[in-house]
């Protein structure tokens, strides 16, 4: 069933916004040659006419000029959702934009930030915020742009992993009202009394199906289920067991539900010595998550994919040579993620540094990893 | 006797060539309706029945049409011709809203003028289905769908809204300030038999509407409908055969996208031009004898009123404190009752003013007549195509007493 969204058409152009939203970016068109800052967002540049217009970052600063209270609206979606608070922000950078204002924001005319969201149908949009202070907002038709754990059902594929157990332990302190806590096979110690154990080896059909009955009442899902060192499993793990999660989780989760993560990884953009299967694993993982993402957008799920370095853990990784990022830190993001509301994250200096290369130039960071591959 | 006067341009290039000898006539309104199951077609052809009833000649005589519509599609104007069996040797299309009819009077006298056609109909038609109106906002622009119709689907109430709250925090203008120009546009609209809104509205009325937009409330926002406007433009000495009161054309203008440095709309293109309007008609602002301003909010008709020069900017609410609007005030404003009282026919909103000032001048309103109206000043506004209207257009219209 699809659920009732807000408007979603878009220009090709306009989806830059949205790109840099997903990430958590301001970012606005920057005309290549003479400089000039652009909103909306254009063909050519609408001071000298260029068509080399770059996606830059912005700080977001301005001023919000005009407001108003919008009580009727001509959209199912807002319908249902007014009265809505929308200003008008001129930005320091140039352009005046069309934002939403939440309640707490002083009236016009007042220095604003402007931080871009998706809403509620994946595409981005501006919100203005106090210029100094938390971003954090009571209305509920902005509170449904992030996908805050406070007061959700959760689930978490394996908590058996060190990120695992570090992650149902983010989730308990940030609020979450139950933590479904999966094992694939040993029994686990149980700490807190919002967590519940929950028998799920995402390798056996039979275990997944079993434990999709949870779909009619999980508002998250978080698939942290991964495997490192032989393929075979790699493969039955990180790819089979995320295709045997969305076909018999995303039929049954619940209307309302918000979010599914999947935690990937940075190496599914481009392998990495002694990660050849691993990375490509995460590659078909990776590009199966699309497919779900597409399937959930419809229903105002937000599939958030993960993409970190290797994760500091015993076992087949501890003698991994990559930089490893420490699963309690991990955990931290991935919470993050779900309150700002980002469909991608690259949590960690060595994989940020990993996406800026391969943003870049795919082709240069193939080459410099096979210069060093013998040498791995 | 006043005359259009040739002006000389500033910058030293080619003066404006005046309107001399050509005239419009044959002013029609297909009545209006809340809600149509025709189709634009429908009402296009109304229009250009009317016109050619009005003035007694046969559709063969008709060579050239300018046409105006927002509900139209899949077809523009070249669909329309032989859709309705009219062969043409001059065609324009021009989609530009509430400017949409002093832009098509430019350029038809021009055709005229210039010989390319001998009668052409100007015709703004739209219809208004249950879900025409959200249809036209969610594709309204590219702007717009991707930069403001995502943020509340408020449509252009939300837009008018922001300038609203901007002109009345700036210029210190109060919701009476808009109302008064509401209730008397009201009172005009009573003698128009055209006018879909019958009731009186009191001050108190205006004032007690639920909000719809803050500071917008019900009053202030104008109702779509279904309708349509036309007229002629043919030499003088046609309409005379045909015997066609004749109204001259003194002066015009158009910009478009004036001031898009502005941070939110103040001011339009009419700032730019409005020396040059009355120094080409050769007449001063105590000869209008009435205005039509593009109404859909009344903030953009005291931007009107500010930026062709009745008042200075920011003067509007006390030019609006001190004047009175109706038929018979001394400064009557939209008197068919504009388009917050007859109904926003789409593009034939635009149309509304210039259709009703060619009655005023020629002795022959649909309501209430401006007494000694003999010169009238018709405003268009048009195409909110992100946060601001981006088309502005005026006309000085002289009746055959001026």
């Amino acid at each position: 069933m699809s659920a009732t969204l807000p408007p979603r058409p878009r220009s090709r152009a306009a989806l830059g916004l949205t790109a840099a939203a997903a990430r958590g970016s301001f970012e606005l068109q920057v005309c290549r040659e003479c400089g000039a800052v652009q909103y909306p967002p254009r063909e050519a540049c609408h001071r000298c006419l260029s068509v080399r217009l770059d996606w830059r970052p912005q700080t977001g600063a301005g001023d919000l000029i005009a407001e108003t209270r919008l009580i009727h609206s001509h959209d199912d979606f807002f319908r249902e959702r007014v009265p809505i608070r929308l200003g008008l922000v001129r930005l320091d950078c140039g352009p005046t934009a069309v934002v939403f204002v939440p309640s707490t924001i002083a009236a016009a005319p007042a220095r604003v930030k402007v931080v871009p969201r998706l809403d509620k149908a994946g595409q981005g949009v501006l919100v203005a915020f106090a210029p100094e202070g938390p971003m954090t907002v009571s209305d509920p038709y902005l509170q449904e742009m992030s996908c805050e754990p406070r007061g959700r059902k959760v689930l978490v594929t394996d908590a058996t992993t060190a990120l695992g157990a570090a992650l149902v332990a983010e989730l308990v302190k940030a609020g979450a009202a139950t933590v479904w806590a999966g094992h694939p096979r040993d029994p686990l110690a149980v700490t807190a009394k919002e967590v519940k154990p929950l028998q799920l080896d995402v390798t056996r059909d039979n275990s997944v199906r079993a434990a999709a009955a949870l779909g009619a009442e999980v508002d998250i899902v978080i698939n942290t289920a991964q495997a490192l060192g032989e393929a075979q499993q790699e493969m039955e793990t990180n790819y089979f067991g995320l295709l045997r999660l969305s076909q018999a989780f995303a039929p049954a989760l619940r209307t309302g539900a918000v979010a599914w993560v999947n935690v990937l990884s940075v190496y599914a953009l481009q392998g990495f010595p002694q990660l050849e299967t691993f990375a490509a694993s995460m590659a078909a993982a990776h590009s199966l998550s699309q497919g779900l993402r597409a399937d959930l957008l419809e229903r105002g799920v937000r599939v958030i994919n993960v993409f970190p370095g290797i994760v500091a853990e015993a076992g087949a990784a501890g003698s991994l040579k990559a930089a490893k990022i420490a699963p309690g830190a991990l955990a931290r993001t991935i919470v993050k993620a779900l309150q700002d509301g980002v469909e991608d994250v690259y949590p960690g200096d060595a994989a940020q540094e990993w996406f800026a290369r391969w943003r870049e130039n795919p082709k240069v960071l193939e080459r410099e990893v096979s210069a060093n591959w013998r040498r791995a | 006797m006043r005359g259009p006067a040739v002006v000389e341009k500033k910058d030293g290039g080619v003066s404006r060539q005046g309107y001399e000898g050509v005239v419009v006539t044959a002013p029609v309104t297909v009545a209006y309706e809340r809600y149509s199951t025709n189709g634009a077609h429908w009402f296009a052809a109304r229009a250009l029945a009317g016109v050619l009833a009005e003035s007694g000649l046969a559709k063969a005589a008709l060579d050239g049409l300018c046409l105006s519509s927002f509900t139209l599609a899949p077809d523009t104007a070249v669909g329309l011709t032989q859709h309705l069996g009219l062969t043409l040797r001059w065609l324009d299309h021009i989609p530009m809203g509430g400017a949409a009819a002093v832009v098509s009077l430019r350029r038809a006298l021009r055709a005229v003028q210039s010989g390319d056609a001998s009668v052409v109909a100007c015709v703004a038609a739209d219809t208004n289905q249950v879900d025409t109106f959200r249809g036209t906002l969610g594709s309204f622009s590219r702007f717009s769908q991707d930069a403001v119709y995502p943020y509340g689907a408020g449509g252009p109430n939300a837009s008018f809204a922001f300038l609203t709250a901007h002109y009345m925090r700036t210029y210190g203008a109060r919701r009476e300030d808009f109302g008064k120009l509401c209730v008397a546009q009201r009172a005009n609209a009573l003698t128009n038999p055209n006018a879909l809104f019958k009731k009186p509205l009191s001050l108190q009325e205006y004032l007690d509407a639920r909000p719809v937009a803050e500071p917008l409330h019900l009053f202030d926002c104008v109702m779509p409908c279904a309708g349509a406007e036309a007229f002629l433009v043919m030499r003088r000495e046609r309409a005379l055969d045909l015997g066609l009161p004749c109204t001259t054309v003194l002066a015009t203008m158009e910009r478009h996208n004036s001031f898009p440095d502005d941070p939110i709309q103040s001011r339009g293109g009419w700032v730019l031009d409005r020396d040059e309007l009355f120094a080409q008609a050769g007449v001063g602002h105590a000869d209008i004898d009435l205005l039509q301003t593009y109404d859909d909010y009344p903030v953009i008709s005291l931007m009107q009123m500010e930026d062709l020069g009745f008042c200075a900017k920011g003067e509007g609410p006390q030019f609006v404190r001190s004047h009175e609007f109706t038929v018979t005030g001394d400064f009557p404003v939209n008197t068919s009752g504009g388009q917050l009282s007859v109904g926003q026919a789409g593009a034939a909103g635009g149309y509304l003013g210039l259709t009703e000032a060619v009655r005023q001048v020629t002795g022959a309103p649909a309501g209430a007549a401006v007494p000694q109206a003999r010169i009238a000043l018709v405003s268009g506004f048009g195409m909110i195509n992100y946060d601001r209207g981006l088309c502005c257009g005026a006309a000085i219209l002289a009746g055959p007493g001026a």
